[in-house]
């Protein structure tokens, strides 16, 4: 296994793109099955081979719903080139979260998040937060707080697994 | 001249929309004397011979099911009219004195929906020793990962 500080090295991030508890590094992303807010059935690991932006938000978030149109036009852009956003809301209601998948057209997959699917993930005691996990579903970097998107986007692109498909 | 009038209502509108999903008033609004520090609040609550206040979680439940101040009561987002209702029957019978603190940790203390909102109700009804606990960041990294006391569940 690659050690998660050689890939940042590796990939030229910095380390405030990484921030880890102490006790809540990840490696590789856990797996998990669920049925997404429109019925289907979503599982993370159908997803190697991309790259995966899994992103805990919720209604409530404004800094959340700030990223959540950029996440959009990137899924449009780079989806063909192999990137995956995938929305996990830490609502407590579903309702607010389909109208928000509505008005801000979230063509990617949008599940419901709980505590137990919270706690694989080392705990979401705060948004927005995302991991970006790569074709192989290693941990590459995890994001807590506000984002720089364009960083954010420059790292995308370096680590997309089809780049010459991306516009 | 009606056509670009339309335009700009319409835009008003839209724009009004968009922030709907948002909009609270901002934790910034509390007075800084009424902030209490998340190691004074741990200090407390270790100490065993200072008087421990009401804390009263005012957030998210799938946040505090994860992680909450032991003790503390989940009485729901104050930013929902149903969470101000619960934390005003929370708080009915208690005397104006008692020590209430407040708390959510949601995200980042400026882009907090709910402490503001909860602040306000209970400074209107008169609670004179009220300190809202002031989470820079999120609950994760200013108290989990202080190594702050946690317990988990309903």
């Amino acid at each position: 296994m690659v050690p998660i500080r050689a890939i940042v090295v590796a990939l030229g991030l910095s380390s405030s793109a990484l921030a880890f508890g102490s006790d809540s590094v990840l490696r590789v992303a856990p797996d998990f099955t669920r049925t997404d807010i429109k019925g289907d059935v979503f599982s993370l690991s159908a997803y190697r081979g991309k790259l995966v932006l899994l992103n805990f938000w919720a209604t409530w978030c404004g800094p959340c719903l700030t990223e959540i149109p950029k996440f959009v036009v990137w899924q449009r852009t780079y989806g063909s080139a192999g990137l995956q956003i995938v929305g996990i809301s830490m609502d407590d209601e579903l309702a607010p979260v389909i109208r928000a998948q509505e008005k801000y057209q979230m063509d990617y997959p949008v599940l419901m998040g709980d505590p137990q699917l919270a706690e694989r993930f080392g705990g979401v005691l705060g948004l927005p937060l995302s991991y970006l996990i790569d074709s192989e579903g290693r941990v590459v970097a995890r994001y807590q707080g506000d984002l720089d998107l364009k960083r954010l986007e420059s790292q995308i692109k370096s680590l997309l697994p089809r780049r010459g498909n991306s516009r | 001249m009606k056509t670009s009038s339309t335009y700009v209502f319409a835009f008003i509108l839209l724009s009004q929309s968009a922030l709907a999903l948002a909009e609270h008033k901002p934790a910034a609004s509390i007075p800084t004397a009424d902030l209490m520090q998340p190691a004074e609040l741990a200090a407390n609550l270790k100490s065993t011979s200072v008087p421990k206040p009401l804390i009263l979680q005012i957030g998210f439940h799938n946040l505090y099911a994860q992680a909450h101040i032991p003790d503390s009561e989940y009485i729901g987002s104050a930013k929902e009219d149903a969470g101000l209702d619960q934390l005003r029957n929370r708080v009915a019978k208690l005397g104006k004195d008692t020590a209430i603190v407040i708390y959510c940790g949601c995200c980042p203390w400026s882009h907090c929906p709910n402490v503001a909102a909860a602040y306000d109700t209970l400074h209107t009804l008169g609670f004179t020793h009220l300190k809202v606990l002031y989470i820079a960041e999120n609950f994760g990294d200013n108290w989990v990962n202080q190594g702050y006391p946690v317990a988990k569940g309903d």
